[in-house]
């Protein structure tokens, strides 16, 4: 697989725990998840093998999988990553059952226990399907070869003559259930990462669309999510906060609260908060306090954002990169017929996750565990321990499936913060985020000011292409197009604003800039957006998604008279898309009549749940394109409520057409992600039929 | 403080609040109706939609003294037992939904929905429903879910659906 650059904005301190998977570690599992048959797959192992690499580097890319069969037959993956609403729940669970042949009932996970499973990074980067899902299966696979080494064992029969099918091992007139096959032994196998899995071809439960394991919970209500859970004497907590997003701790006058019976108040330098036997209480609580804070003057605003973010241009902690420099650009634009230079501004906007962030802290014994929605379980652990000055395993995060995040819950202050209140009561204690709180005291996608300037010459070819970018990240900022002069750049700079990962990251800025100029250069040389882009692309996998897209919404022709087609394609994280809208003009500005969406990203795992996680990251990409945006000022998010900050709704979405290419002879890469970056392009082109088009997200006729 | 007789579910619990206390705080945290998700606490995501004497509700913008004496139905005793209602087994087998979170609250929109307006359009669906947020962005499978059920409601008889 190619690498994939991780945004710096991902980037954490290392973890300092490392899975040693030793002799001891082996009966610790197996003491836990009892008889039965472990096989362990870790990229460690295979690296230390092969290359002797450094441990530090090898921790940071540490991707481990486990596997047990009890003597029931019965199937548990364990893996780090969580379930936030892209369905890897199911897809992991196919590809172990696929590899064992078991049916799926057979295969549940433990996902994201610190506790009980293999350390991992993290759920983002759309990594889980291209890593976790193969090391799941190099375990499983390993655990079945086990099972058949074991059957041969005991028939002494040569192994070539058994195979598996259904749950047993079977051949030569014999036949035995994996559970009786381990029955009262405990084996253990490890496997290296090189070891070989299965390959498209050979996939029958991978490659099917078999409905959500648990999705009756769903449908019914009885999912526990974090603020669903309920501890025995649990108390309900609520943190005091500053009137806008920041602000120092000055006053506090808390006896009003603290005559409330059951109320305790906790105050720990610049952190105050309730605890209270109910939520209502706690609300009554915080409103009975008064605090005051001093909050820095002179703050930048929404206002002055960009002028702020190119003059603050910083290299601080190492975050900015080289520019990326291919051939002579100054040679090459000095002999150019024509430039086209434009300068875009991309906004804050915000992840809104329906699940607001939450955590349930409980102190057993000097060891905290906290129940939190996190795409870092282990993460978050590392600063909780940190927070209380508390070795790592003293420290238990578990993850329950959890209410979205889009890279917006990678962070753990409030787990901490929990676990503070918690602390302090002598009681588990449940803290929810209120949604003002979502909006001012979360992280946001980043802000960005990006330039761009393509030189043409007299064959209506691009020979130099200059870009950078302000702020927003580097992901996906290399054009894919074969342009002979590029200078690329991204410059960190000073965020007024707390900001870090999103769906997608910077590839969604840094997308409607090269596509919205792609589109500009086009139509200045006349050229059809679809030829042109043809011109300068080899990439065949890039060239598939585009000319799908184009003839699936009847390229170059709108479906009627007074709509408009505009089209945008690009790459990110080894997947492929391409996006073709087609727009209406209203008296109000315009309106998206269809979108089309042709989507690659190798051999598809789950159908089903790709075309709901394309759909959803389409609908997703519209907020960014038609209407959100954060604007803030004197310390304040303006518009931080649902009520103001307008998220897709049932209304905004026209219909969406998915096209899947399913490249049975590729690895699968990651989906969650790339289907949203060319939403806003795409619609901001055909816009541009209608008249100029706004410099700055989101998409409008200036 | 006073006492607040709510009946909820079939069956009357004595609450004692202030009159303007959220209803969704009640049902959540005191009596442990963990179906009817917080969201947003504005009454603008419709995770805690449920049904007031049969009208759909946001219940975390609802205050204790305007449920009080009502019939109160959330998403945690639509289902009889093992029986799925019409509108869940829907939901489910069009897997409408991603993270879930807005599940609950789409479910209770789509049966009221449906008491109303037994055989909606698109546009009827996008129109009632334009409260409830889907944030993973599942609106073209809930819209084909509220059809299913719709169909399906239509075919065996509205009984079920008032349930």
């Amino acid at each position: 697989m190619n690498s994939i650059e991780i945004e710096r904005y991902e980037l954490t301190e290392p973890p300092r725990y490392r899975f040693d998977v030793g002799r001891r570690d082996f009966v610790r599992i197996l003491t836990v998840m009892g008889s039965g048959l472990l096989v362990i797959a870790s990229s460690r192992i295979g690296e230390a093998q092969e290359s002797g690499r450094g441990a530090q580097q090898a921790v940071s890319d540490d991707v481990s999988a486990w596997i047990h069969v009890d003597e029931q037959g019965r199937v548990t993956g364990y893996t780090g990553k969580t379930e936030i609403g892209q369905n890897i729940r199911t897809s992991l669970a196919q590809a172990i059952a696929d590899e064992l042949h078991v049916p799926l009932d057979r295969v549940s996970l433990i996902m994201a226990d610190t506790d009980l499973v293999p350390f991992d990074q993290g759920t983002f980067g759309s990594l889980s399907t291209p890593r976790m899902a193969p090391q799941l299966a190099r375990a499983a696979a390993g655990a079945r070869e086990m099972l058949i080494d074991r059957a041969a064992a005991e028939w002494k029969l040569d192994r070539a003559s058994l195979k598996v099918n259904a749950g047993r091992v079977v051949g030569d007139g014999r036949s035995s259930s994996f559970g009786d096959l381990v029955k009262g032994r405990k084996l253990a196998g490890v496997l290296p990462a090189n070891a070989p899995v299965a390959t498209r071809p050979q996939w029958s439960v991978r490659g099917t669309a078999p409905r959500k394991v648990n999705g009756r919970d769903f449908v019914t209500g009885a999912h526990k999510y974090t603020p669903d859970i309920t501890r025995p004497g649990m108390l309900f907590g609520r943190v005091l906060r500053p009137d806008g997003y920041t602000g120092t701790l000055a006053t506090l006058d808390d006896a009003r609260a603290r005559a409330m019976p059951g109320v305790i108040v906790v105050r720990d330098g610049n952190f105050a908060g309730v605890v209270a036997p109910t939520e209502r209480a706690a609300r009554r609580a915080a409103a009975a306090i008064t605090a005051e804070w001093q909050v820095p003057l002179n703050l930048p605003s929404s206002a002055n954002l960009f002028a702020h973010l190119k003059q603050t241009e910083t290299n601080a902690g190492g975050r900015g990169s080289a520019p990326v420099v291919v051939g002579d650009v100054a040679g090459a634009a000095s002999q150019a017929a024509r430039t086209f230079q434009a300068s875009y501004r991309i906004p804050y906007i915000a992840h809104v996750p329906l699940e607001p962030r939450c955590a349930v802290a409980e102190w057993t014994d000097g060891k905290v565990t906290v129940w939190t929605g996190t795409q870092r379980p282990f993460g978050v652990r590392t600063e909780i321990a940190e927070a209380f000055r508390l070795p790592p395993e003293r420290v238990r995060v578990i993850v329950p499936d959890t209410g979205s995040a889009y890279g917006g819950k990678h962070s753990g202050e409030y787990a901490i913060e929990a676990a503070r209140l918690a602390k302090a009561a002598g009681k588990p204690v449940k803290l929810i985020w209120t949604r003002a709180e979502e909006f001012s005291f979360g992280y946001f996608r980043p802000a960005g000011l990006i330039d761009v300037k393509a030189s043409v010459d007299a064959s209506k070819r691009i020979i130099a292409w200059e870009f950078d970018n302000w702020n927003s990240g580097p992901s996906a900022i290399r054009t894919p197009y074969d342009i002979p002069a590029q200078r690329i750049q991204f410059h960190p700079s000073d965020s007024p604003l707390r900001q870090g990962s999103y769906r997608g990251l910077a590839a969604t800025a840094n997308h409607y800039v090269r596509e919205m100029h792609m589109d500009a250069v086009a139509r200045g040389l006349s050229v059809d957006a679809v030829d042109f882009r043809l011109n300068h692309l080899k990439d065949e996998r890039m060239r598939a998604v585009l000319l799908a897209a184009a003839k699936h919404i009847g390229w170059p022709k709108p479906s009627m008279d007074g709509r408009a087609l505009g089209i945008a394609c690009g790459t990110e994280k080894g997947s492929y898309i391409a996006t073709a809208a087609e727009v209406s003009r209203t008296p109000n500005g315009f309106v998206v009549n269809r979108l089309v969406v042709a989507f690659e990203c190798g051999a598809i795992v789950n159908p089903d749940g790709l075309q709901n996680q394309v759909e959803g990251a389409v609908v997703q990409g519209l907020g960014g394109a038609l209407f959100e945006a954060v604007e803030f000022g004197n310390g304040r998010i303006v518009n931080g409520s649902m009520e103001q900050y307008r998220v897709p709704r049932f209304k905004d979405v026209p219909p969406i057409e998915v096209v899947l290419l399913d490249r049975k002879d590729l690895p699968s890469a990651g989906a969650g992600e790339t289907p949203i970056v060319c939403v806003a392009p795409a619609i901001g082109s055909a816009v541009r039929a209608f008249g100029e088009v706004a410099t700055e997200l989101p998409v409008r006729l200036a | 403080m006073a006492t607040f007789a709510l009946r909820v579910n079939g069956r009357t619990h004595q609450v004692d609040g202030e009159p303007g206390d959220s209803l969704l705080s009640v049902l959540r945290y005191e009596l442990g109706l963990t179906g009817s998700k917080f969201g947003c606490g504005e009454g603008y995501c419709g995770a805690c939609s449920v049904l007031l004497d049969n009208q759909i509700a946001r219940a975390c913008v609802t205050r204790l003294a305007a449920a009080a004496g009502k019939n109160i139905d959330t998403i945690d005793a639509l289902a009889s037992g093992d029986r799925l209602h019409p509108v869940q087994q829907a939901f489910l087998e069009a897997e409408a939904f991603q993270c879930g979170y807005c599940t609950p609250g789409m479910v209770m929109a789509t049966v009221s929905l449906l008491r109303t307006n037994p055989n909606p359009t698109d546009n009827d669906i996008a129109k009632v429903m334009d409260r409830n947020v889907c944030r993973c962005g599942t609106y073209p499978r809930i819209v084909r879910a509220v059809k299913l059920a719709a169909e399906r409601v239509r075919r065996s008889g509205s009984a079920e659906v008032a349930r």
